[in-house]
C-alpha cells in the first residue's frame, strides 16, 4: 500500500498542484517529512498553508516538522470512485486530526475497512507521486494491521 | 442597533417553480429564468416595470440587462444552495431601509436536459448545471491541493464525513437517517410534479447501493432540472396585492468554512447561529413553527438542521426523525413538496424551500396542504454544510 522505490509512470491519484507558498510542504515530502505552518504571533498551527494566520492575520509563519501522529476525526469509504492507491474496491478517505492540531483530508490505509473507528490512533505513511513527491496518508499507529 | 425594523417590513408576494416527474424541463438558461420571473410576477399581480431590485447567483447585472431592468438594488450573492435565503435576507433589509421596493430572485438549472441536448447534438455529455461549482477562493483553489487528491467524491463525501462523525458521537443509525428519506417520500406522493412519487421503506433505503459510507443512494438528493423565482415587496405595498403576503419575520445567516476539511465541528453547523438569529428576530420558538423547509441535499443535512435550529437537542435528531415527526401527521411537517430527496434538486435547492413555504402559508398546496399554518421556516444550506441561512415567514396573523 505504501510507495515503491520506483516512481509510477502515470498518476493514479490527482496529484496536488504546488504553489510558491506550499512548495516547502511538498519539497519536504520528498524526504517523507510532514510539515505544518506555525503562527509565531498567536502560537498556533495553521493548515492549509496560508500567507497569513487565519484568526490573527499575523504574517510571521514558519514551517515546523509534525510528529506524524494523529487520530481519526471522521471517515468515509468511497464505493464510487477509482482507488487513488490502485486497489480494485472501495477505499477510505479520512479527516485526520494531527497531534499538533490541524485536520487533514487524506487516505487511511493498512487496515480492514471494518476496523475503521472514529478516534483511532494513526501515523503518517507515504504514497509516492510521479514527480518524487509523496502524498501523506495515515495508517494505524504501530503500522499496518 | 435594533433589528426590529426588518420584522414584518417586507413580504414574499409572488412565487413560481417548475420541475417534472421526468426530471427534465424543456426550457433552459435565461429563457427558463424569464419564464419563472414572469410567472412569479403574475402571481404577485405585478409586472417587470415594477421591479427595482434584482438578485442572481451568477450576475445580477447580466440578468437585469437581459430583462431590460435598471435596478437600484443589486445582489449577486452566491453561497451555493442557501443563496436564495440570503437573497431574501438582503432584500428584506434593503426594502426596510427604502433602497428598493420590488425585488426579484430567480434560479434555473437543467443538468438532465443539458445532458440530453448535448447527447442529441453528438456532443460530449455536457451538463454541469447540477454540479456544485467549487467555492471561489479568490486565488488558487486550496480544494485542489488539499481535498481532491484524496479521491473524495464531492459533494456527497463531505456529507458522509459529517454523518460518520454524528453516528460516532451520538449513536445515530443508518435506519434513523433512512426514516428522513421515507418521511420525505411520503410527502412526495402528494406532489404531482415530484420526480419520485412511490412510497419507500427504510429497507428500500438501506438496500439501495452504498455510495460513500454511510450514505446509500436513497440518502442522497436527486439530480434533476428545476427552476423557480420569488418576488418581494414592502409590507405596505403587499397589502394591496391579490394574494395573501408571506411576511418576512426573521432572517439570519452564518458560514463557518468553505471546504469540509475546515469545518470547525462536522456534527454541528452554522445553523446554530443563523437559526437563533432568525427566530429571535421573528420572536418565535421552535415549537411555534408549523412547517420546516429544511435543505435536504442528503438525509444527514436535514438531520443536522433539526438539532441546530433547536427542534430537538444536539444528538437527538436520529430518534426525533425515527419517531415519525417529519411526515404527514407528524409534529413537525418537513419538506412537504418532497424535498431535494424526492421532488427536485437541480444543484442549488434553496429556491424551492421558499416557494413551498409561501404556498403552504397561502393554502395552495392541494392534497399535501397543512391545516392553517401560520409560521414556516426555510433553512438553506450551501457549499458543503458551509453557509446556513434561515428565513422565518408568517401570515398576516403573525404580524401583531
Amino acid at each position: 500500500m505504501t510507495s515503491t522505490d520506483t516512481p509510477r509512470e502515470f498518476p493514479r491519484r490527482m496529484e496536488p498542484p504546488v504553489t510558491p507558498l506550499t512548495a516547502p510542504f511538498w519539497d519536504a515530502t520528498r524526504e517523507r517529512r510532514l510539515l505544518v505552518q506555525w503562527c509565531l504571533d498567536c502560537d498556533t498551527s495553521v493548515f492549509y498553508p496560508r500567507e497569513v494566520c487565519p484568526g490573527c492575520l499575523g504574517t510571521h509563519l514558519e514551517w515546523r516538522e509534525a510528529s506524524g501522529n494523529g487520530t481519526l476525526y471522521s471517515f468515509t469509504v468511497n464505493h464510487l470512485s477509482p482507488d487513488p492507491i490502485g486497489g480494485d474496491g472501495p477505499f477510505t478517505i479520512g479527516l485526520v486530526e494531527l497531534t499538533e492540531g490541524p485536520r487533514m483530508m487524506t487516505n487511511v490505509v493498512g487496515l480492514p475497512l471494518d476496523d475503521l473507528e472514529v478516534g483511532m490512533e494513526l501515523q503518517v505513511t507515504w504514497d509516492e507521486l510521479t514527480d518524487g513527491r509523496h502524498y501523506p496518508m495515515f495508517e494505524p499507529r504501530g503500522g499496518s494491521t | 442597533m435594533s433589528t426590529t425594523n426588518i420584522r414584518g417590513a417586507s413580504a414574499i408576494v409572488g412565487v413560481a417553480d417548475d420541475a417534472s416527474p421526468t426530471g427534465q424541463l424543456e426550457l433552459s438558461g435565461r429563457a427558463l429564468e424569464a419564464a419563472m420571473i414572469e410567472q412569479a410576477l403574475e402571481d404577485a399581480g405585478l409586472t417587470i416595470a415594477d421591479v427595482d431590485g434584482v438578485c442572481h447567483t451568477g450576475s445580477s447585472m447580466g440578468l437585469a440587462e437581459f430583462l431590460g431592468v435598471h435596478p437600484r438594488f443589486t445582489d449577486s450573492t452566491m453561497t451555493g444552495g442557501s443563496s436564495f435565503e440570503v437573497h431574501v435576507e438582503h432584500a428584506a433589509a434593503a426594502i426596510a431601509a427604502g433602497l428598493a421596493e420590488v425585488v426579484i430572485s430567480v434560479y434555473a438549472s437543467t443538468p438532465r436536459g443539458d445532458r440530453a441536448r448535448a447527447s442529441a447534438a453528438g456532443g460530449p455529455g455536457g451538463g454541469g448545471g447540477g454540479r456544485r461549482m467549487p467555492p471561489n477562493f479568490g486565488g488558487p483553489n486550496p480544494m485542489l491541493e488539499w481535498e481532491v487528491p484524496s479521491g473524495i467524491r464531492q459533494p456527497m463525501g463531505a456529507y458522509a464525513l459529517a454523518a460518520t462523525r454524528h453516528m460516532a458521537l451520538y449513536g445515530t443509525t443508518a435506519e434513523q437517517l433512512a426514516q428522513i428519506a421515507v418521511s420525505t417520500r411520503q410527502w412526495a406522493t402528494m406532489n404531482p410534479k415530484a420526480r419520485y412519487q412511490d412510497p419507500i421503506t427504510i429497507d428500500d433505503v438501506l438496500a439501495s447501493p452504498m455510495q460513500t459510507t454511510p450514505l446509500h443512494l436513497l440518502d442522497c438528493c436527486l439530480v434533476t432540472d428545476g427552476a423557480g423565482a420569488f418576488v418581494m415587496t414592502s409590507a405596505e405595498r403587499a397589502k394591496s396585492l391579490p394574494k395573501p403576503p408571506a411576511y418576512v419575520l426573521g432572517v439570519g445567516t452564518c458560514h463557518d468554512h468553505a471546504m469540509i476539511s475546515q469545518m470547525p465541528e462536522l456534527s454541528t453547523t452554522a445553523g446554530t447561529i443563523s437559526g437563533p438569529a432568525a427566530f429571535g428576530m421573528a420572536g418565535i420558538k421552535p415549537s411555534d413553527v408549523d412547517l420546516l423547509m429544511g435543505y435536504d441535499s442528503f438525509t444527514i443535512t436535514a438531520l443536522l438542521h433539526l438539532e441546530d435550529l433547536g427542534f430537538c437537542a444536539k444528538g437527538e435528531g436520529g430518534p426525533f426523525a425515527a419517531d415519525g415527526n417529519l411526515g404527514p401527521g407528524g409534529s413537525l411537517p418537513m419538506n412537504t413538496n418532497g424535498g431535494g430527496l424526492s421532488y427536485t434538486h437541480p444543484g442549488m435547492y434553496g429556491m424551492f424551500l421558499l416557494v413551498e413555504a409561501v404556498k403552504q402559508l397561502r393554502g395552495e398546496c392541494g392534497q399535501r396542504q397543512l391545516a392553517d399554518p401560520n409560521i414556516a421556516v426555510a433553512h438553506g444550506s450551501g457549499g458543503t454544510l458551509s453557509c446556513m441561512s434561515t428565513v422565518v415567514l408568517g401570515t398576516e396573523a403573525t404580524l401583531s
